[in-house]
């Protein structure tokens, strides 16, 4: 299935102590650049993945063959513009796309982890992704930016590294996860722990897949990531190839037959355990609560400029909790922008072609990249 | 975009190297001037995202908000100067965006259309209708002006609410004067614009 040949690994030798209080040592991380880093070394981006991405940023992704999940942000001349900035992506720890995860093997026991691997947390991905900028030589970042998941590794980032980036765009982000994405993961872990082939995260010793379990954890997720209007006007009540309703549970309904095909693909690709681990990393990320209460000591050492960009039908993670960051950031007078983008597109909006959002992201990044 | 006779004098009133706060600052063009003649840090504030969006393409530091719900955000005194150019009529609430002006601003500067601009008075006057002028466009079903006053009606609110009236600025057209006790019925008459500076 995965050509895993074309997968760049660096080892990370520095011990990493994960939050859950356990160490991992020479651990690989994975990670794919585009464009090139310039002389003065103060053109990269770090770009973070959000929960089912990888590194494979843009192009074609060579496991996968598809495009990269944020073709339409990144590449010459786009947004983030690889003929102009250095762009780094590492796949998250946890992660199923070569760096160290669950479906490694334990070379003490020589078995694959699954859910022996450890938990991990934002906080613990950040930490081995900043060794990135060592093995680049790069002092300090131009720009940390991520949507989702990847914006909550943003706003990590800049709360333990506060002098190595210039500027940071968490986009379509929350500083803590709300209830209803915590009971929304929940809802994706049973599905996947229900599925008998998952067998307590041994699977891969079975030689099977909780392939059922996964994909309906993925059409749960991938209906919070599109907006009721969104969903409304591409299927409506729209039949799947055929002229009437079939008295049956097939798949009568467009929609029904969307969401199918979306899990079904999903589990060619994505690892069940990862899916575990990086939806836990999610839901224990309280930035506010890291920081006794009080978010804007999170950025209290920065200088780093901000831009915070949400979308009018993401009800996932909504303009007030992306409006909860920049207040915490004004409070304390750090440099901080805001935008909240119209679209119907709902969570999913800052993958997409949104031109609005596209326009935005450019900008801010090519106007900031010019000042000192 | 036109550069409004009043940003000059805004520009005028702003030490060096201060940091400004711009309620409403629509294209940010004033947040540009300050930029090249004073050397500030200055933020912006904008409800429209068109305009939003044209901040951010001038690389611009702009906040999408509402100036009457979005200015609590900021601590006491975070700013040398607030500016609030010819929005204060526009608001629901007008004395608790002085009060939040003054509250996070150790000045602020407002700058209102003047109801009492003889033009004005003449046109309800003769012709009986709602007053149309370059600074008050609109029409009595479309503007967003719901909270429009006079010259003399800001000097009388500062004394009611015991503000400050640090300078007091007349302007009609492009032709600048003070405002004072003694001159107040005169220029509430002959100006279509006052700019004040304020503080608590």
């Amino acid at each position: 299935m995965n050509d895993k040949e074309n997968i760049r690994t660096i080892t990370i030798n520095n011990p990493l102590k994960l939050d859950c209080g356990k160490t991992i040592n020479n651990f690989p991380l994975a990670y794919e650049t585009y464009g090139s880093l310039n002389k003065d070394k103060d053109n990269a981006i770090l770009v973070f993945h959000a929960l089912t991405g990888d590194q494979f940023v843009t192009g074609v992704n060579p496991v996968t063959n598809k495009d990269g999940w944020w073709s339409y942000a990144v590449g010459p001349g786009k947004s983030i513009d690889t003929e102009k900035y250095f762009v780094i992506c590492a796949n998250v720890i946890g992660g199923c796309m070569g760096s160290f995860g669950p479906s490694h093997q334990n070379p003490e026991t020589r078995k694959i982890y699954g859910t022996d691997f450890p938990v991990i947390t934002i906080n613990d991905m950040v930490n081995a992704q900043v060794n990135l900028l060592d093995h680049f030589g790069i002092k300090k970042l131009f720009s940390v930016v991520g949507g989702s998941m990847g914006g909550m590794q943003v706003l990590q980032f800049v709360s333990n590294y506060p002098d190595k980036t210039k500027t940071a765009v968490p986009i379509a982000c929350t500083s803590s996860h709300s209830a209803q994405n915590i009971a929304f993961n929940e809802l994706g872990r049973q599905a996947i722990a229900a599925d008998h082939k998952w067998q307590d995260g041994k699977y891969s010793s079975k030689n099977t897949i909780p392939d059922k379990g996964l994909a309906v954890a993925r059409m749960a997720a991938h209906i919070t990531y599109l907006s009721k209007k969104g969903l409304q006007e591409k299927f409506g009540r729209k039949l799947q190839e055929r002229d009437d309703l079939k008295f049956g549970f097939d798949a009568d309904f467009q929609i029904e037959s969307y969401l199918r095909y979306q899990g079904s693909v999903f589990v060619d690709r994505f690892d069940a355990n990862s899916y575990l681990y990086i939806t836990r990393a999610m839901d224990y990320f309280d930035l506010v609560k890291q920081n006794n209460g009080n978010l804007s000591n999170a950025f209290k050492n920065t200088k780093a400029k901000f831009f915070i960009i949400s979308f009018t039908s993401d009800w996932l993670y909504p303009t007030q909790e992306n409006k909860d960051i920049v207040i915490a950031l004004n409070a304390i007078g750090a440099n901080v922008g805001f935008v909240e983008i119209k679209s119907d597109k709902g969570h999913d909006s800052f993958l997409l072609d949104v031109p609005d959002f596209l326009k935005a992201l450019k900008n801010f990044l090519d106007k900031s990249f010019l000042e000192k | 975009m036109n550069m409004k006779p009043e940003f000059k004098i805004i520009s005028n009133l702003i030490n060096e190297n201060s940091q400004v706060l711009d309620v409403g600052c629509g294209d940010g063009i004033l947040m540009e001037l300050l930029i090249k003649e004073k050397k500030v840090n200055i933020r912006g504030i904008e409800i429209s995202k068109a305009k939003v969006q044209n901040c951010i393409a001038k690389g611009l530091t702009i906040i999408e908000g509402n100036a009457e719900n979005d200015l609590k955000q900021f601590p006491e005194k975070s700013f040398d100067y607030v500016i609030l150019s010819q929005t204060l009529q526009a608001f629901l609430d007008p004395e608790n965006v002085i009060n939040e002006l003054l509250r996070i601003g150790k000045q602020a500067i407002v700058t209102i259309p003047n109801f009492g601009y003889w033009k004005i008075g003449l046109h309800l006057l003769l012709k009986g209708t709602m007053p149309v002028t370059k600074t008050l466009p609109d029409e009595w079903y479309n503007t967003a002006n719901i909270h429009l006053c006079t010259i003399k009606d800001f000097v009388n609110f500062s004394k009611t609410k015991n503000f400050k009236l640090s300078k007091s600025i007349a302007l009609k057209s492009d032709q600048q004067s003070f405002i004072t006790n003694s001159n107040l019925n005169i220029k509430n008459l002959s100006s279509n614009l006052g700019i004040f500076l304020i503080e608590s």
